[in-house]
This record gives structure tokens, C-alpha cells and sequence, in this order.
């Protein structure tokens, strides 16, 4: 049953998407390209696809002071890690509460949460909140606390799929049990919900990973940089290469600075690209998940 | 959404069972109460000359001083002008590319192409935006990028300088970052719909763009208006790393790149420019609620259950 007309929208469908995979792919192709071009080629004709001398010089110098990114790369483990535990952890708990409809004063603990949704304080007042009144320039928690809990719309995704896809029964048989409240929670919500705690946990992950604001804001010791914090650096100031690396007696003129600059995005981005695929189907979902209401 | 378990007088007396409960919620609202209540308190500083010393309380009230200073420079209305004009324009872009491309996406049949294309489009939004920077500069950067050097060699262009340019270059990456994010939210509207709609429609002859626009397009019109009218909620606020970090902070395109966010960073971080800072920040927090209630609202009115509350 395959007419014309549907033959002439399938190709054009494809063109439309080939065209479109193409630019989405060519700048970082472009970028790949150009770390691995020779400085003095780089720096008189350009970045470009087709370089006429290729080098390893870039990655030769990135090498040279592999400690910092090794180093940022640890800091953003450990932020990540460390934030999607607390993230998932501390959400399913949130929704799990807000399930209960029974329970007084759950109507207005959900509208505290919605209200999050609607109305902030600000960059400012929260700014001055978090180095202020808790302190916390300068120290792991800046990368951590801010992006807890990032979206409400988690939580509601989490209480919907709580209330109305694991049936009442089965909490009730575990309370009969003689299991307390916690316990149904961590044995028999969060094993049967971990679709929608998979995603959360990619999607927050996701978002530790690329933080590189709450550095920008909060972080001034660079021994606290996580990898986007590293990038962020190089990128408003070339020379930041050479602080970077300690290395005072190495001058910006020695640095083949126009490809590295394009080797540090490619270090930086590599681990992304490569894990990528396997959870693009969930990042899809979870794309969908966290910006409709469950 | 409704309990169909009535209260009974037995849960009402026995109280005690839920205690765990709320022993359970304290974790999620102390982090509720520090990171989005406490900074409540602060909003007072935008009627305060800040003093680090005094602190929030102790600071001095100037009245509306400092917004009388914000509203009297060119800035307030540069920002106010250009988030609410990027986010118009993009709200409109995003919704025209997003559902054609969505559409044309669900016409493929090859499921390894769909997947590729899907994978593939959807990269970029995976990026941050310190990474969107330097893949904008590969093509940009005036002696070495690669526009310039193919494109423009005999005249080179100043990107970094010329702001004649940057509401197009936001445009585009804006959207080149967004596309996959816009093409998945629709399709999964449309793989929503169902498919005897098609079938009957094709037994009559309906040629595939009269479907399209026959079915398709009328049923994904309420994901459409929902998504349409929330985005307008968030119309006060801006995509900071966008504005911040593409342009790469360059004062010169100020007059096209300057939002309430990055006005805000910059006045407070920067400049240590601290009442107008909190003035602006003010004011996008207050009209920026004004908006998403408006918008809300309005969602409410059309499809109660897409409503946020």
C-alpha cells in the first residue's frame, strides 16, 4: 500500500533528517578535527575539515599536565556520584510522602512543592543564602546542594507513579507484615519504581555532570574545578592553560594554544560522547518525562 | 486524581500512624526550606542598600532607590527587551521546527535510520553550553575559525565584535541545540495517536498531507498550546549559559546578548553592583511568577490535567 504521495514524504523526511543529523554532528567533528591539526597549520589557514598537517602536538601538551584533568574529572565523579544519590534518594522519599493522599496536610506540603515551580528568589538572594548563611564557597557542597531536588516536576513523575502504578495492596500486605513505613519504602516502592528512578537518576546525572554555574559562582580554589569549570576557564582566557598547569615557566607563545584549546573541549566532552549512545533511548524518555506532567 | 478511599473516623483517631510519614518528609522539605524558601528572605535586599557587615537584616532600607537607578540606565530596558523578544521569537521557531521535524520523523520506517537520526539530533542538547561555546568559536574566532578562513577570507569578519549578527547566531544555536529536545516532545504526542485514524483515512483517499493536516496536526494541538503557554510562563527567564557563555562574554555585543540572567551575574559578581543586581533579580523573580500563574491559569482553563496545579 505504499502510494507516491507516501514515497515523496519519506524522502523528503530523510533529507530533512540527514541534513539536520549533519549539523548537529559537524561542529564536533570540526572540533575533533582541529585538535589534532598542526598549531602552525591551525593558526594560518584556520580550523578545518581537511587540515593540511596533522599533529598530536595538543595532546602532547594536555598529557604534559594530565593532573588537571584527571583532577577536574575526579571533582566531577565525585559531584556526580555523589548528587544523583542524594538526588534520587531524596526525591523518591519526597514523592513517596506526597503519594499518601490520606495523609493530613499532604495537600499543603504538595502545593510547598509546586510552589518552588512558580517563584524563586533569584541568583542574588540566593547567592547570598548559600555563601552567606551556610558558607559554602569553596567546598564540595557548592556543587552538590544547589542541584538537589533540581526539578519538581521529578517529584510529581515520582507521587504518580507511587499512587497509581504499584497498588495499594501491596504496601498494605508489607504493613500487615509488621514492615514500618520506611521499610515499604525502601523494599517495596523503590525496587518496584526503579523505571521511573532510572530516570530521574539519569536525567539528574545528566545535569551534575554539565554544571559548570554553581563553579562559576561559587568556586574560586581550582583545585576545586570540575571539568566544565576547567573548560569554562580555558575558554574565557587562553592563558589560563599555563596557570592551570602550574607551570609558570611555560609562556602562552609556547602553547600551541590554538589547537589545544580544541583538544581540552575534545577531552572534556569525550567521556559524554562515549556513553551516549547507550542511554539515548532513556534520555530520550526522560526528556519527555520531565517536561510534560506524568 | 481522586481518593476513592473516603476518610474514615479510624484513620482520624489513629494519628499516630502516620508519624513515620512525616519523620519521612523531613529531609525533602529542610531542603525544600534552605534552598528555596530561605532565599525568600533575601528578596528584601532589593529595598536595601547591602551592607556584607550588617548583613540581610541589618542592611538599610533605600526604598525603591535602586530600582529608580536600574530603570533610569539603558540596561534595564536593553535586558528586558532582549529576553522577552529571544524567547517570543524562539517560542515560535521551536514550535514550527519542532513539530515538522517531528512529523517528517514519524513518516521513516527504517527503524536503524530512525534511530541514528534520533541519536544523532538529540546530541547536542546533551552538551553544556561551555562546550556549545567552543564549537561556536571553531567557526567563528576571527583569525582561526573556520568561516572566516573559507567563507570570508578576503574580508574577514569581527563575529566577537559585530553585534549585527549575534540575534541570528543565537537563533541558530539556540535551536541547533534544541531541535532534538522540541522533535521528541512531539513525537510522542504523535506516536500517541491512534493509528485506525490513519487507516480510515487512507481508505478514503486522504493524501498523506491532508492526514497531516486532518490529523495529526489537530491532535497534537493541545501538547502544542500547553507547551506553547507554559514556555510563556518561563518568558522572564533566560537560558544564562546561552547568553553568557556563546558570546563569549564580550561587552561589545552587550546590546544583543545582555538578558535579565546574565545582567544579574554580571552586576552582582562582576561589577559588585549589588542593589541593582538584587533590583533586576527582583523584578524577574515577581513578573516572572506573574507570568507562569497567568499561564497557568490559562492551561488550567483549557485541560485541567495538564495544569501544573
Amino acid at each position: 500500500m505504499v502510494s507516491k504521495d507516501q514515497k515523496i514524504w519519506v524522502a523528503v523526511a530523510h533529507i530533512v533528517l540527514i541534513t539536520l543529523s549533519a549539523l548537529a554532528i559537524l561542529p564536533f567533528l570540526l572540533l575533533i578535527i582541529a585538535s589534532f591539526t598542526d598549531d602552525s597549520v591551525a593558526l594560518l589557514n584556520g580550523y578545518s575539515f581537511f587540515p593540511e598537517k596533522l599533529s598530536l602536538d595538543a595532546y602532547r601538551f594536555i598529557f604534559a599536565g594530565a593532573s588537571i584533568y584527571l583532577k577536574a574529572y575526579g571533582v566531577t565523579v565525585i559531584v556526580t556520584v555523589a548528587g544523583t544519590v542524594m538526588n534520587i534518594f531524596l526525591t523518591a522519599l519526597t514523592a513517596y510522602v506526597l503519594s499518601k493522599r490520606r495523609l493530613p496536610g499532604v495537600k499543603i506540603m504538595n502545593l510547598l512543592v509546586i510552589f518552588t515551580m512558580l517563584f524563586n528568589g533569584g541568583l542574588v538572594a540566593t547567592y547570598i543564602n548559600y555563601s552567606n548563611v551556610f558558607h559554602i564557597k569553596d567546598t564540595l557542597f557548592a556543587l552538590i546542594v544547589p542541584n538537589l531536588m533540581m526539578n519538581a516536576f521529578m517529584i510529581m513523575l515520582a507521587r504518580n507513579y507511587f499512587e497509581h502504578s504499584i497498588p495499594e495492596e501491596i504496601y498494605e500486605s508489607a504493613r500487615i507484615d509488621g514492615a514500618s513505613e520506611f521499610r515499604v519504602f525502601t523494599t517495596i516502592a523503590m525496587p518496584l519504581s526503579v523505571p521511573i528512578l532510572a530516570t530521574i537518576g539519569l536525567m539528574g546525572s545528566i545535569a551534575y555532570w554539565n554544571d559548570w554555574q554553581n563553579s562559576l559562582y561559587y568556586i574560586n580554589n581550582k583545585s576545586l574545578y570540575s571539568i566544565q569549570a576547567v573548560l569554562n576557564s580555558i575558554n574565557q582566557a587562553v592563558s589560563a592553560l599555563a596557570t592551570m598547569a602550574g607551570n609558570s615557566s611555560v609562556s602562552t607563545a609556547e602553547i600551541p594554544t590554538t589547537t589545544v584549546r580544541m583538544a581540552v573541549a575534545v577531552v572534556g566532552i569525550l567521556p559524554l560522547i562515549i556513553v551516549y549512545p547507550f542511554f539515548q533511548k532513556y534520555f530520550a524518555q526522560g526528556l519527555v518525562a520531565g517536561s510534560v506532567k506524568g | 486524581m481522586s481518593n476513592n478511599v473516603g476518610k474514615t473516623g479510624k484513620n482520624k483517631t489513629n494519628w499516630k500512624h502516620w508519624i513515620p510519614l512525616y519523620i519521612m518528609a523531613i529531609p525533602g522539605f529542610t531542603y525544600l526550606f534552605i534552598n528555596n524558601y530561605m532565599p525568600l528572605y533575601g528578596l528584601q535586599l532589593a529595598f536595601k542598600n547591602y551592607s556584607f557587615k550588617k548583613g540581610i537584616t541589618g542592611s538599610q532600607w533605600v526604598g525603591f532607590k535602586n530600582f529608580k537607578f536600574l530603570f533610569a540606565s539603558d540596561d534595564a530596558f536593553i535586558m528586558i527587551r532582549n529576553t522577552l523578544c529571544y524567547n517570543i521569537v524562539w517560542i515560535i521557531v521551536g514550535v514550527v521546527f519542532g513539530v515538522s521535524v517531528a512529523i517528517l520523523f514519524n513518516e521513516i520506517r527504517n527503524r536503524f535510520a530512525k534511530k541514528i537520526y534520533q541519536t544523532v539530533i538529540l546530541l547536542p542538547y546533551l552538551m553544556s553550553m561551555v562546550v556549545v561555546a567552543y564549537l561556536v568559536y571553531a567557526f567563528l574566532a576571527t583569525d582561526t575559525g573556520l568561516f572566516n578562513n573559507v567563507f570570508f577570507k578576503d574580508n574577514p569578519i569581527q563575529w566577537y565584535v559585530e553585534s549585527k549578527y549575534w540575534p541570528f547566531i543565537l537563533t541558530f544555536v539556540n535551536q541547533w541545540k534544541g531541535i532534538g529536545f522540541g522533535m521528541v516532545l512531539y513525537l510522542s504526542t504523535i506516536l500517541g495517536i491512534d493509528n485506525s485514524l490513519y487507516e480510515a483515512a487512507m481508505l478514503d483517499g486522504a493524501s498523506k498531507w491532508q492526514q497531516i493536516r486532518l490529523i495529526t496536526l489537530p491532535l497534537l494541538r493541545p501538547t502544542i498550546v500547553m507547551l506553547m503557554i507554559m514556555n510563556i510562563g518561563q518568558i522572564f527567564r533566560s537560558d544564562f549559559g546561552l547568553f553568557y557563555q556563546v558570546p563569549m562574554m564580550q561587552t561589545a555585543l552587550n546590546d544583543v546578548t545582555q538578558t535579565i540572567d546574565t545582567y544579574v551575574y554580571r552586576a552582582l559578581l562582576v561589577n559588585n553592583n549589588f542593589g541593582m543586581s538584587a533590583a533586576a533579580s527582583f523584578v524577574q523573580s515577581v513578573v516572572g511568577f506573574i507570568f507562569i500563574v497567568a499561564a497557568n491559569a490559562l492551561v488550567r482553563r483549557l485541560d485541567e490535567n495538564s495544569s501544573l496545579f
